[in-house]
């Protein structure tokens, strides 16, 4: 095997077919797949949940992860969010010639990896190399995947109504901040962790118990914490988030300051915002926290009467509005 | 503690019923940023407004300084160096943040220091360090030049708009203002020392309270200030004594000025105030960018007809000004007020009908 | 303006301390203070020690509060 991708790799030849023996097949292998024949032909139930993502991260590897588990957590994720069982991904990837054959296994294993642990298999995939642009890590992955829905499970109408509750299953902005850290070498001892994950167990600790109404559940990622509740606002609603109620690990909290950033509006890949009736919060609270990820989970906030606004409201009284964010975050000093 | 947030409101209420119409200037950024965070004006009874003076440096920094810093960073062998602020703010539709998308080599970092270490990587590279800031940030500038200079370190340089506070604020309160009172920047006094805003009692005649940054301290320091205007005493208070003195950081301010000396600076809508920047002391003449990249210093004023200034004294609103929603947007800032978020013409501009 | 964040030295290294916020730390200069030590808690801005704060835990901030407090409905 080549120690570094060339132009060859994609070209459909030999080398194309020793790099989808040797790197993809044992790493993914499956009934689907293995046939490596033009589709996967699946089964699936009556109403199927279907979901594209691309991810173009930098850096690769950042403490906690790496574009491979991204790539499978976020896709997986937002089929979780839709209220649909994670199921079967694809993994199309564009590599830059140059890229070492080692960094491609380490990311292809941790695909696998992340796939095993999400309970979801990789049926499909699609290899292009692209001239090396200057860069020598240059690795894009795209994926697609499916989703189904358990009979009677009901889907969350992703609309909210007055008097539910906002319930986040765990610390925001760990992974946003993690790979800012780490992207802009902040130098933080220890390095902070992201806590980007598979979220379907968590999902469906929740959505199987038929006594939960979910009326909208969301993955944070872009945006953070903030856009999440400006998109779920309604013209007739406001949402109040308890400012201090929103969990941030010690670390991310200490770098967000040091960094002049709000951790609302930090990106988040292990973590999902639930929007519940209040009757059933307490319940649902229940469920998150008997999975892994849900253990911090809380709630923060609750939807009133109003008028578009998204308002944290501190333990003082006062109140700030929460905006939708614009633009690449960046650290503040002054 | 003896007194909880909640006296602390409770007694800014008691102090500004039938007070008037009181406006407190911030002249600090993060002051700006706190006091929008922890929505202090949504508690603050309805006479009592805060107004974000020209304390943030990423909005003061005039668009002959931000042409500079593109026209160095778009040149070929430059590694550009920033504090994140600084990358977004445009210029003549570019700006930093545009020229590293472009893929020019602009780094953001969190330290001067920072920029030491990128020189000593990259010997075969010139590295710019954009020094923004106030007297907080500025010792910083020169302990790197300083040691630049002592490791003889030669691919590094910086474009230096720095300034100072005391200068502006008295230029621009000296005019009519409706200013009532001004919350001093407490990490400037840290530096300069409580004293070093004296004038604003003595020469400006208006009630000061140096602030610290947490809810409680911004509202002690706002209390302090409603008593003193209640009470008729004209004084500046350390309401930050954790971490400000009398007299400052000396060391911190002896590095400073061994380094740079006083010098006239071109404020964003402000124009040009004197003795308001720091330029280097000719010794280390070889650091600034400005000498090496041979780009002129600007000498350009402030005649464009931009009323920020009027805005910052309670004189005129964002609507009164001729670039108003035309020429200036937040796309495309000509003053300061419209560079902020947290700026009137800014916070105008994104309820405007 | 200027961001700064209180944190507590746990190390010198020369002209740098390491500086500890709350569980996660970095290295912050020592050129702009006089003297610091190891437990010192201190104001970092933009990479360096602007400060060594005062330990006396606020005291003197209610002290000056007290004096708003003569008058009271």
């Amino acid at each position: 095997m080549d120690d570094k991708i060339m132009l060859a790799h994609g070209s459909g030849g030999e080398k194309y077919r020793e790099l989808v023996k040797e790197i993809f097949l044992p790493a993914y292998s499956n009934e689907f797949l293995n046939p490596l024949n033009d589709s996967a032909i699946l089964t699936g139930g009556e109403k199927i949940a279907m979901t594209t993502d691309s991810y173009v991260v930098k850096p690769l590897f950042f403490p906690g992860g790496d574009i491979g588990s991204l790539a499978v957590s976020g896709t997986v994720n937002d089929l979780a969010v839709s209220g649909a069982y994670p199921k079967y991904i694809s993994v199309g990837m564009i590599l830059e010639a140059g890229l070492s054959m080692s960094t491609l296994s380490k990311i292809v294993d941790s695909i696998a990896r992340t796939a095993k642990e999400a309970g979801v298999q990789i049926v499909t995939g699609d290899t292009k190399v692209i001239e090396n642009r200057g860069s020598s890590d240059g690795i894009f992955i795209n994926t697609a995947g499916i989703g189904i829905f358990p009979k009677g499970r009901a889907v969350p109408q992703q609309k909210i109504e007055v008097g539910d509750r906002i319930i986040i299953s765990g610390y925001a902005a760990s992974h946003g901040m993690a790979v800012m850290a780490k992207r802009e070498d902040l130098g933080f001892l220890p390095p902070i962790l992201s806590d980007a994950a598979p979220l379907g167990d968590l999902t469906a600790a929740v959505l199987n118990n038929k006594n939960h109404i979910i009326n909208a559940m969301r993955d944070p990622t872009r945006g953070g914490v903030a856009a999440t509740l400006c998109e779920w606002v309604t013209t007739d609603t406001d949402i109040i988030l308890y400012d201090n109620s929103v969990p941030v690990r010690p670390d991310v909290s200490a770098a967000c300051s040091l960094l002049g950033l709000d951790p609302l509006f930090i990106a988040n890949e292990g973590i999902i915002l639930l929007c519940v009736p209040e009757s059933c919060a307490e319940s649902v609270l229940t469920s998150l926290k008997s999975n892994k990820h849900g253990e911090y989970a809380r709630i923060i906030g609750e939807v009133r009467k109003g008028n578009a606004a998204v308002k944290a409201v501190t333990e003082f009284g006062s109140y700030r509005r929460i905006m939708m964010p614009s633009g690449e975050l960046l650290p503040r000093i002054c | 503690m003896k007194y909880s947030i909640e006296d602390l409101i409770k007694q800014i209420n008691f102090l500004a019923d039938g007070a008037g119409d009181i406006a407190i200037m911030e002249v600090c950024g993060t002051h700006t940023a706190s006091i929008r965070k922890f929505g202090i004006m949504s508690i603050l009874p309805e006479n009592i407004k805060m107004v974000s003076g020209p304390g943030c440096p990423v909005c003061v920094t005039s668009q002959e300084d931000i042409s500079a810093a593109v026209a160095i960073a778009d040149r070929e062998g430059v590694i550009f160096t920033c504090f994140g602020d600084m990358m977004r703010v445009p210029c003549d539709s570019t700006s930093l943040y545009s020229l590293f998308e472009k893929g020019r080599d602009v780094r953001l970092v969190t330290s001067p220091m920072d920029a030491k270490k990128i020189a000593q990587e990259n010997p075969e590279k010139q590295v710019v360090y954009f020094g923004i800031g106030f007297e907080t940030t500025a010792p910083h500038t020169a302990a790197l030049v300083e040691e630049a200079d002592k490791e003889k370190i030669k691919n590094l340089s910086v474009l230096n708009s720095h300034k100072t506070m005391p200068s502006a604020i008295k230029h621009l309160l000296q005019a009519d203002s409706k200013i009532s009172a001004l919350l001093c920047p407490g990490h400037v006094a840290s530096i300069i020392g409580a004293d070093a805003f004296s004038f604003v009692p003595d020469i400006l005649h208006l009630p000061a309270a140096v602030a610290g940054f947490d809810a409680y301290e911004i509202l002690a320091a706002i209390l302090r200030i409603l008593d003193m205007i209640h009470s008729n005493k004209t004084q500046c208070i350390n309401m930050y004594p954790k971490a400000v003195t009398k007299n400052g950081n000396r060391k911190a301010l002896e590095l400073l000025y061994q380094v740079m000396e006083p010098d006239d600076a071109l404020w964003r809508g402000l124009g040009n105030i004197p003795e308001s920047g720091l330029k280097f002391r000719e010794y280390y003449e070889e650091f600034d960018a400005r000498y090496r990249f041979e780009i002129p210093k600007n000498k350009a004023s402030d005649a464009n007809g931009c009323v920020c200034a009027h805005i910052l004294r309670g004189k005129k609103i964002p609507t009164q000004c001729i670039h108003f929603g035309k020429d200036c947007t937040p796309d495309n800032p000509v003053g300061p007020c419209m560079v902020s978020a947290e700026g009137s013409c800014a916070a105008y501009y994104r309820y405007r009908e | 303006m200027c961001l700064a964040v209180p944190g507590k030295i746990t190390d010198i290294n020369g002209t740098d301390a390491k500086v500890d916020y709350n569980g996660v730390s970095k290295y912050a200069s020592l050129r702009l203070v006089e003297k610091a030590a190891i437990g010192d808690i201190v104001l970092v801005h933009a990479g360096f020690i602007i400060e060594i704060l005062d330990k006396d835990d606020g005291e003197e901030l209610q002290k000056l509060i007290d004096e708003t407090m003569r008058l009271i409905k």
